[in-house]
């Protein structure tokens, strides 16, 4: 048993700070949010509806970005960008090579992502929040290895998608200037068990 | 729904080519070790051309296997399996996407060198095109079965062992019909029967092993 007694409830514009120890089941959580893990118990509720009803169009509306966040190494930042965009259908008229540049890669859109930095794929994989409709995001810790700058521009772009009415789930250590954020804390109760302090099993409602 | 199958064709061929030198492993493969049956055999063509069926369909499976453990595992390792498998599009279809760029750069180029690694074994002038109509049916089979195997055994770090001792007894069928499609066209019998065995199996794994894969992905992703 990893986490027991979680409970959240997000309202559109919401943004949510999954946070906690190292190991107490923080990805876990969010990828059982994505549905890519389904919970030993609890609901995943999406619009009042059980997940197992409404599969397809709450994946319509998610974007994911996890630890590994999928890009092709032999491929360039807009080769990747544009792959990303084809397979999820995203009919966002925000052009590609605007959408790298506005994160920070202009001058390395033709470059191979195995030659980028640690940073530097960081970013081309979050170019993805420019170019999507999905209303809710699901981030993985998505500051890792990006630096100081990049940080405030990435959370200029969470407030932006959160005055849009999007909702943001994101894991992280880092702490985020943006007001209003609600906080969710996983806190480890012995070993490999984690508690939450709120009640009831676990279930998730997005709105 | 057809989005997602052409989206990965297109983007697994062209990362196929980028990868290229990778990608001519089997095919290299395949070549050397039949270069080097009459080496170490016999160079006596009549000798030769007695086993050139048998070596020829060992051969080709064994390139085929030597590559189908790669066709998850970059997707595995970089995080875009579990993009593919949250993307609101049937898995089963960009599975079959994957499927048919794993035959169309190692068995459609196997087949196609196969008639001339033929030549090089003296096999007789009756087998040559039951080769090729075996081998491009019999390697879109091991590319179909394989990818069963290869989907299981993906987030295993040495799954390459497992993969053949589940994969093998799989290719034994399209082994068996294959290599004797060859053999019959060359003693001289009719080869309609053993070349529809292998249509047969074709279909059947087309219809089963993509969602066999797709589910085996998903049950890899949940370890």
């Amino acid at each position: 048993m990893l986490f027991s007694d979680v409970s959240v409830s997000l309202k559109l514009g919401d943004i949510l700070q999954v946070e906690g120890p190292n190991g107490c089941g923080k990805t876990t959580l969010l990828r059982i949010i994505t549905t890519a893990l389904s919970p030993s118990a609890g609901q995943l509720l999406w619009q009042g509806q059980n997940i197992s009803q409404v599969r397809q169009d709450y994946l319509h509306n998610l974007l994911f970005l996890g630890h590994l966040p999928g890009l092709k190494q032999a491929l360039s930042p807009e080769e990747n960008l544009i792959w990303w965009r084809r397979l999820n259908q995203s009919q966002v008229e925000y052009c590609n090579s605007e959408a790298l540049a506005r994160i920070g890669l202009s001058g390395y859109e033709d470059v191979p992502c195995s030659n980028l930095s640690a940073g530097q794929q960081r970013r081309a994989a979050l170019a993805r929040l420019l170019v999507t409709e999905a209303p809710l995001w699901v981030l993985d810790e998505p500051f890792t290895a990006i630096d100081k700058q990049g940080v405030s521009e990435l959370e200029s772009l969470l407030t932006e998608h959160s005055e849009r009415g999007g909702m943001i789930i994101l894991s992280t250590h880092q702490d985020l200037g943006i007001p209003g954020i609600k906080r969710l804390s996983l806190r480890q109760e012995s070993l490999g068990q984690t508690a939450l302090a709120q009640s009831s099993p676990f279930t998730v409602d997005v709105a | 729904m057809e989005l997602g199958f052409s989206a990965i064709l297109r983007r697994d061929l062209l990362l196929a080519f980028r990868h290229r030198a990778e990608i001519a492993n089997p095919v290299i493969f395949f070549l050397i070790v039949v270069t080097l049956i009459p080496l170490g055999l016999t160079p006596e063509s009549s000798r030769l051309a007695e086993i050139a069926p048998g070596i020829l369909w060992v051969m080709a499976l064994l390139a085929s296997l030597l590559s189908v453990e790669g066709m998850f595992q970059s997707d595995y390792r970089d995080g875009t399996l579990e993009q593919m498998i949250i993307l609101p599009q049937p898995l089963y279809l960009m599975v079959l996407a994957k499927i048919l760029v794993h035959w169309l750069v190692t068995g459609l180029p196997l087949t196609l060198l196969a008639p001339l690694l033929g030549m090089m074994l003296s096999l007789p002038e009756a087998g040559y095109i039951p080769l090729i109509l075996s081998l491009l049916m019999g390697t879109a089979v091991l590319s179909l079965v394989g990818a069963i195997g290869a989907a299981l055994t993906v987030a295993l770090r040495k799954g390459g062992l497992l993969l053949s001792l589940i994969v093998m007894p799989l290719y034994m069928p399209a082994l068996i019909f294959g290599a004797s499609t060859v053999q019959r066209a060359v003693d001289g019998f009719p080869v309609d029967g053993s070349l529809a065995v292998l249509g047969a199996l074709l279909a059947f794994s087309l219809l089963v092993s993509p969602f066999a894969t797709a589910g085996a992905l998903r049950v890899s992703m949940h370890g």
